[in-house]
């Protein structure tokens, strides 16, 4: 029987065959893919390429506060103006999501008994019901705000109605940048000092005032300077002219909507990994630690919080990975991002849908691997050093 | 074991003739390969290269959507599938009993009377603005009779076949009347409700870019939710097709306090299209819409159909399959006009029926009145 087998009989070479005739049948099956759909475009005269990229939009995209976008301008501006919007929806959902998220966290494990219920309810609610909802939920309670005309005045200079919050645009005068180049200097240097005073620490067991010495250089030296060039920044406030409001700063009920729902629904599953990764750590660590008469916050800061993040890590760099995806929903409600506009309105007027998702999935797969790859450094670089 | 046998006999039959790669690819479409004989039989005759096989796999692969013509799909399926709007009253809407009305929906029946002689032979499928045409490229739907502008590229570029026009409208726009405006002008700094993935998209930023004044731009991807948004105030303006307006206009509580700017900014000639290349079924929707002009043109009318076919008029003979073959030329029944005309009615009626002076829409015929009467409405003679 055995020697029937011939070549068979040899591991090796069975397991380069076999392995070489899956990578042949994937590359096969891929063929027949790009084959099969590049014959039905033909057939169909469908036009492919990427020289549409080049071609002007005709449409207009309101929500670009980074770039100024005319119906003039390309697709592959539409594209660009996507993925900030993208981006920005993202980071800002991601910060407020870890800083919810960790508050929530440890309340839950507060021995207050109503804290701890409140914030079970809001994890439960927030994460058991479909995002899409929230969106539209947070949404259409933002359009039943007053009209533009009858906008609410907070505070004299900001301004709340259905679409958006108005606030003063800071304008930066010409002394303004050495203010900045101030901040700049004040914040390498206080990292600098926490460095020093740490190590000192280490050594002789001295504690320098760090978080002080740091205000002190990131807020008042500045704001000293600032003043000493003669305040050298003024406001545009904005104005009700004709239709809508005119200059300053807007935020759009569509961003607030999207901001909202994403860093809730993040911040209830964020919350339950912080809480599982505090309940991880021993609880010889805090009664060690209690004894040598360290106080609460101290225990925290320096024990729990330490041994707890190898936990939680890892499972929140995929938080930051769903929250980065589901920002595509922004479409729900009409939030200019990625796949909205580039994917979208673009798509649409030119017909090109294969080019056009590619190149969304293969942004969205790179925005994901960056994510990826920084929360991968964070973590390596909190583990357990075996000394 | 027997199985396995007549496999690699294949294959090595195949190595024999040097062509061990065809060889691989029959095994694996071997028993797709049978529905699709015509390049069976090419390849058996030897006419086979690469191409040509690829083609076997790209039809075996999209046997469904591409192989067959699109009236033999229906006829096999026992109904139509129309892609209609999501909801846009006087075009296509459920009415007060859940069935589909409207210009457009009438549309649909036609050509599903026109296949079946029966006018509830048709799925009414949604779609919007911008799901609609890979609705129709993916064949989910058979047709699109859905407000939808002919233009060159979507006729050329994305592979679609306009049939003709069943509502010749423009763009305006529609503002509350406490704004006191008067003229599209008029507009600098207003926040503009649209529709994505439309041309009014496209019109919209030509006309304030050519009249120097500024806007934003609200992206809507529905009718409902631009109604939604212009009633709670967050844009000043919707704009989408005049006889769109009319319509939104017509579904607000109070009509009285919207009022449509005199401004026609674009040409929105709105059709039925059909997947470009299947010219027998774009034959059969064509001419289902021509036929219901025809018969206004010819005073024929759902009452008076009956009475009509002992007419002395030739092409009123030909036209309800009196005289002549041509049901036969499109393989359909010979009666398909008749059945259209009992059963819809001409293009008047189903016009004075959805969007007419007397519907809420309160549409004037203007372009849309026969060429005999001061319109534009023309469909080729019958013979």
């Amino acid at each position: 029987m055995r020697s029937n087998l011939g070549f068979f009989s040899d591991e090796k070479f069975r397991s380069i065959f076999f392995q070489t005739l899956v990578v042949g049948l994937f590359a096969l099956g891929l063929f027949f893919v790009i084959n099969t759909t590049s014959y039905n475009l033909e057939k169909r005269n469908i036009a492919t390429g990427w020289s549409f990229l080049q071609n002007p939009a005709g449409f207009d995209i309101s929500f670009s506060p980074f770039l100024e976008f005319k119906s003039t301008d390309t697709h592959l501006k539409v594209y660009f103006v996507g993925v900030l919007n993208t981006l920005l929806v993202s980071i800002t959902g991601c910060i407020a999501a870890t800083i919810l998220g960790f508050i929530l966290g440890i309340v839950r494990l507060s021995s207050n008994w109503l804290l701890s219920r409140l914030v079970y309810i809001y994890v439960e609610f927030s994460r058991n019901v479909p995002l899409l909802l929230q969106i539209i939920l947070w949404y259409s309670i933002l359009i039943q705000l007053p009209r533009v005309k009858q906008s609410l005045q907070v505070l004299d200079v900001f301004y709340i109605s259905n679409r958006g919050l108005y606030s003063p645009r800071p304008i930066f005068e010409s002394g303004f940048s050495y203010v900045s180049i101030a901040i700049v200097l004040a914040l390498i240097s206080s990292f600098l000092i926490n460095r020093w005073a740490k190590k000192r620490q280490d050594k002789t067991g001295q504690q320098f005032p760090v978080f002080s010495s740091s205000i002190g250089l990131i807020f008042i030296v500045p704001l000293i300077l600032f003043f000493i060039i003669g305040s050298p920044l003024s406001f545009e406030h904005p104005e009700l002219k004709g239709f809508n409001f005119k200059g300053g700063l807007v935020i759009r009920p569509e961003f607030i909507a999207m901001f909202l729902a994403l860093s809730i629904y993040t911040a209830a599953f964020i919350s339950e990994i912080v809480r599982a990764g505090i309940m991880s750590v021993s609880k010889g660590q805090r009664e060690a630690s209690a004894a040598i008469g360290l106080k609460q916050t101290w225990i925290m800061r320096l024990i729990i919080i330490p041994q707890a993040l190898r936990v939680i890590v890892p499972p929140l760099t995929s938080q930051y990975l769903n929250l980065t995806k589901n920002s595509s929903l922004g479409i729900a409600v009409g939030y200019a991002d990625l796949v909205h506009g580039f994917g979208g309105i673009s798509l649409n007027q030119t017909g090109q849908a294969i080019e056009c998702m590619a190149i969304v999935m293969a942004t969205y797969l790179s925005i994901s691997l960056t994510i990826s790859f920084f929360m991968n450094i964070y973590n390596r670089s909190i583990q357990f050093k075996e000394k | 074991m027997y199985k396995q046998n007549l496999y690699t006999q294949i294959i090595v039959g195949n190595f024999k003739l040097n062509k061990s790669i065809i060889g691989i690819n029959l095994l694996i479409c071997y028993r797709e390969a049978i529905f699709e004989k015509r390049y069976l039989n090419n390849y058996l005759n030897g006419e086979n290269n690469m191409k040509k096989l690829l083609s076997i796999f790209a039809v075996v692969a999209f046997a469904f959507s591409a192989h067959a013509g699109t009236l033999d799909d229906v006829k096999n399926r026992g109904f139509l599938k129309c892609g209609v709007t999501t909801g846009l009253a006087g075009f296509a809407a459920p009415d007060d009993s859940g069935e589909w009305a409207g210009l457009d929906a009438d549309m649909c029946r036609a050509v599903a009377v026109a296949v079946f002689g029966d006018r509830s032979k048709v799925e009414f499928i949604t779609t919007t603005g911008k799901s609609r045409f890979p609705t129709l490229a993916s064949g989910e739907v058979d047709m699109l009779a859905r407000n939808t502008t002919w233009t060159i590229s979507r006729d050329v570029n994305l592979g679609f076949e306009f049939v003709g026009v069943n509502f010749y409208d423009g763009q305006g726009f529609m503002v509350p009347s406490a704004l006191g405006v008067s003229s599209a002008t008029e507009l600098d700094g207003a926040t503009v409700c649209i529709q994505t993935g439309t041309t009014t998209e496209l019109n919209l930023a030509d006309f304030f870019r050519l009249n120097g004044i500024s806007y934003e731009a609200l992206p809507i991807e529905t009718n409902d939710e631009g109604k939604e948004n212009l009633f709670a105030g967050r844009c000043d303006v919707y704009t989408t097709d005049a006889s769109g307006l009319s319509s939104t206009r017509a579904a607000a509580s109070n009509p009285d306090k919207w009022v449509v700017l005199p401004e026609i900014i674009s040409k929105e000639p709105l059709g039925p299209l059909v997947r470009h290349g299947d010219h027998q079924w774009g034959d059969v929707v064509r001419w289902s819409l021509n036929a219901m002009i025809i018969a206004e043109e010819l005073g024929i009318t759902s009452e008076n159909v009956d009475a009509q076919l002992s007419s002395n008029v030739p092409e009123v003979l030909r036209l309800l399959g009196v005289e002549g073959n041509y049901g036969e030329m499109l393989e359909l029944s010979n009666d398909w006009a008749y059945q259209i005309i009992k059963q819809i009615g001409n293009y008047s009626e189903s016009y004075e029926a959805n969007v007419g002076p007397d519907t809420p829409l309160e549409i004037a015929r203007g372009l849309n009145a026969l060429w005999t009467q001061g319109g534009i409405l023309y469909a080729p003679p019958f013979r």
